[in-house]
């Protein structure tokens, strides 16, 4: 592309319409693509949920809010809802708390922060496909790293009669009370790194000022955590909670790949709304439910960023 | 409220009087302690993978933490015993092709967005960003429907073309565009630069930091994803790394030593990526807080 504009302006052309020319010549390809690739299929899956699936389009049956109202009554469609929640309800906190000690206590060291933070942040870029088979390995029940390391640890309090203080091999992916939480915990192992960061540079932003006046104050430490930190940190942390939030409310690699014979098992413990959709879209050729399900998965995550714009508008006044 | 001015001034005028105190404190011995304790934990998985990729079977299964007797085959046997340099060869294309469109779409929109005036500009902003809460899983469906009628399924495109502009990436450039001053371009404008070379030639080399940051995200997140090539790359030669390396450890069963060399050969890359570009793509994440 060079100087010679589209249509050649003519000379009525004002400058302002000139530029709105080209405006819109640039953005032809992007709005296509939004329009074709983003707002079409969105809209498609309100109405591929109204009927039943069929590669022709002349054999799909319209069933209405059919598949809706089976979502109100399957139960697997309700565990699998109430798992994704539980991994949301375990994982958010779980992760925003142990990121942001990390974080406060990268902040008071001086020397060896940022080779901290590196180890921290690597697991969250690294692919959870691969991660989860790693993690799938270390809880193998029979030969996991983490079940012969309680071995050895029971072996050791033999020694001193003190067997009462072991912990007994688990079945961490095949307990159906368990497999949940285990799940969880590579989840917030590979997500920690995201909030350390986040929360590094949001303490590194708070001035210094404020801490030194304080505690000329008399505030204590304690003080200052509560009454300084966490309210001027106020902003990130309700960002990073809808960023972990809507990334626990979209699980899927992990789960396919943990439990791979099993997905989404024991007893579909460890399923969640995107593996349910996937197994029934492409596994059972249930497109039409399937795009049902993800109607109600947006409307959940929409709910939840609309809730977070209320939360960001309450702005705190210092 | 705390930070009155008074204090405020208080505040400077006694840390100016106190000398400054080097105490050790035992804050920052505790911090370094614990802050040890969990980069070990942060980096056990990526040792045991490593170190069990390198056992042969017999061993793996009897507990030992280094490799007695060290050995390479689980890696010849994963490399030539499936299809993975062509799954290889596909990540790299799809990573490097979307990536490419994402840095000039992106780069381009935001531009546009952030330094021409035209009418409904606020609208389609608004609109772009909307995308954003609109979760991949409900898009796979239409996507997958529109795949299979234009014949996408199995190919590059079909790989490739949900990722081509994203938001985010749009949102992010428009941010960086913002901060240049309007004259500049203005000024390219009467010494009769044309309107894509005030953007390809004054604008884009302005905002190196902003591209290296989407360019590192978009790749990474190409890299790794995995529902949507699952989706639409069914034959097994079209496959990325993620989806092959699934599959194939699905059918390993309990050979944990090639599903650890498997693994390893998705993730030590991305590490390594990682440990250079480190200081960008921390950047990046405090910038945009999202993940390619």
């Amino acid at each position: 592309m060079t100087s010679t504009p589209p249509a050649r302006p003519r000379r009525s052309l004002s400058l302002a319409q000139r530029e709105a020319l080209w405006a819109y010549v640039f953005l032809a390809i992007p709005i296509a693509f939004y329009a074709f690739i983003r707002f079409w299929p969105a809209l498609q899956s309100f109405y591929l949920s109204l009927y039943t699936w069929h590669v022709d389009p002349a054999r799909r049956r319209f069933v209405g809010l059919g598949y809706y109202r089976e979502l109100l009554e399957n139960p697997v469609f309700h565990q699998a809802l109430k798992n994704t929640l539980q991994y949301a309800v375990i994982t958010v906190p779980a992760s925003m708390a142990l990121g942001l000690g990390i974080a406060l206590m990268l902040q008071a060291v001086g020397r060896g922060r940022g080779a901290y933070r590196a180890i921290y942040f690597a697991p969250y870029i690294t692919p959870a496909v691969a991660v989860a088979w790693v993690w799938g390995w270390m809880y193998n029940y029979n030969y996991g790293i983490i079940n012969t390391l309680l071995i050895e640890w029971y072996v050791f309090l033999e020694r001193f009669g003190l067997e009462r203080l072991a912990i007994e091999p688990q079945r961490f992916l095949t307990d159906p009370n368990l497999a949940l939480v285990s799940v969880s915990v590579v989840v917030v192992w590979q997500q920690l790194g995201f909030q350390v960061v986040i929360f590094l540079a949001g303490l590194q932003g708070i001035p210094r000022i404020y801490y030194e006046a304080a505690r000329i104050d008399g505030a204590t430490p304690w003080d200052l955590f509560w009454h300084v930190t966490l309210p001027l940190l106020n902003p990130v942390i309700v960002f990073s909670v809808v960023i972990t939030t809507i990334n626990a409310l979209q699980l899927f690699d992990q789960i396919v790949n943990i439990n791979f014979t099993d997905q989404g098992g024991p007893l579909n413990r460890t399923l969640s709304i995107a593996l349910y959709m996937y197994q029934e879209a492409f596994g059972r050729a249930r497109l039409g439910y399937a795009a049902a399900v993800t109607v109600v998965l947006f409307a959940i995550i929409l709910i939840v960023t609309l809730i977070q714009l209320r939360l960001t508008q309450r702005r705190v006044e210092y | 409220m705390i930070a009155s001015e008074r204090t405020v001034v208080r505040g400077l005028r006694a840390a100016e009087e106190a000398p400054r105190r080097r105490r050790v404190d035992a804050w920052v011995v505790l911090s370094y302690a614990l802050l040890t304790v969990g980069a070990l934990a942060m980096v056990f998985p990526f040792a045991w993978m490593l170190l069990s990729s390198f056992k042969p079977y017999r061993e793996i299964l009897s507990f030992s933490i280094l490799p007695e007797r060290f050995t390479l085959a689980n890696y010849v046997e994963v490399v030539t015993g499936t299809a993975f340099p062509q799954w290889f060869l596909n990540s790299v294309i799809v990573a490097v092709g979307t990536t490419t469109s994402v840095l000039f779409f992106c780069a381009l929109v935001g531009y546009v967005l952030a330094t021409l005036k035209f009418p409904f500009k606020n609208l389609i902003f608004i609109l772009i960003l909307s995308t954003l809460m609109v979760p991949t899983e409900m898009l796979v469906i239409p996507w997958f429907v529109m795949s299979a009628e234009y014949g996408w399924v199995n190919t590059y495109w079909g790989l490739m073309f949900p990722g081509l502009i994203p938001g985010f990436g749009v949102f992010l450039m428009r941010q960086f565009f913002q901060t240049l001053p309007r004259d500049l371009f203005d000024a390219g404008r009467i010494d009769g630069v044309s309107e894509f070379g005030l953007f390809w030639r004054i604008g884009l080399p302005l905002v190196g930091p902003g591209l290296a940051a989407l360019g590192i995200f978009a790749f990474i997140g190409n890299w790794n994803a995995y529902l949507w090539p699952l989706i639409v790359g069914q034959r097994p030669e079209m496959r990325t790394i993620p989806v092959g390396i699934s599959n194939f450890s699905g059918e390993a069963a309990t050979q944990w030593n090639l599903i650890m060399s498997a693994s390893s050969l998705a993730i030590v890359p991305v590490l390594i990526v990682f440990l250079i570009f480190q200081k960008q793509i921390i950047e990046g994440v405090v910038l945009t807080g999202v993940k390619g």
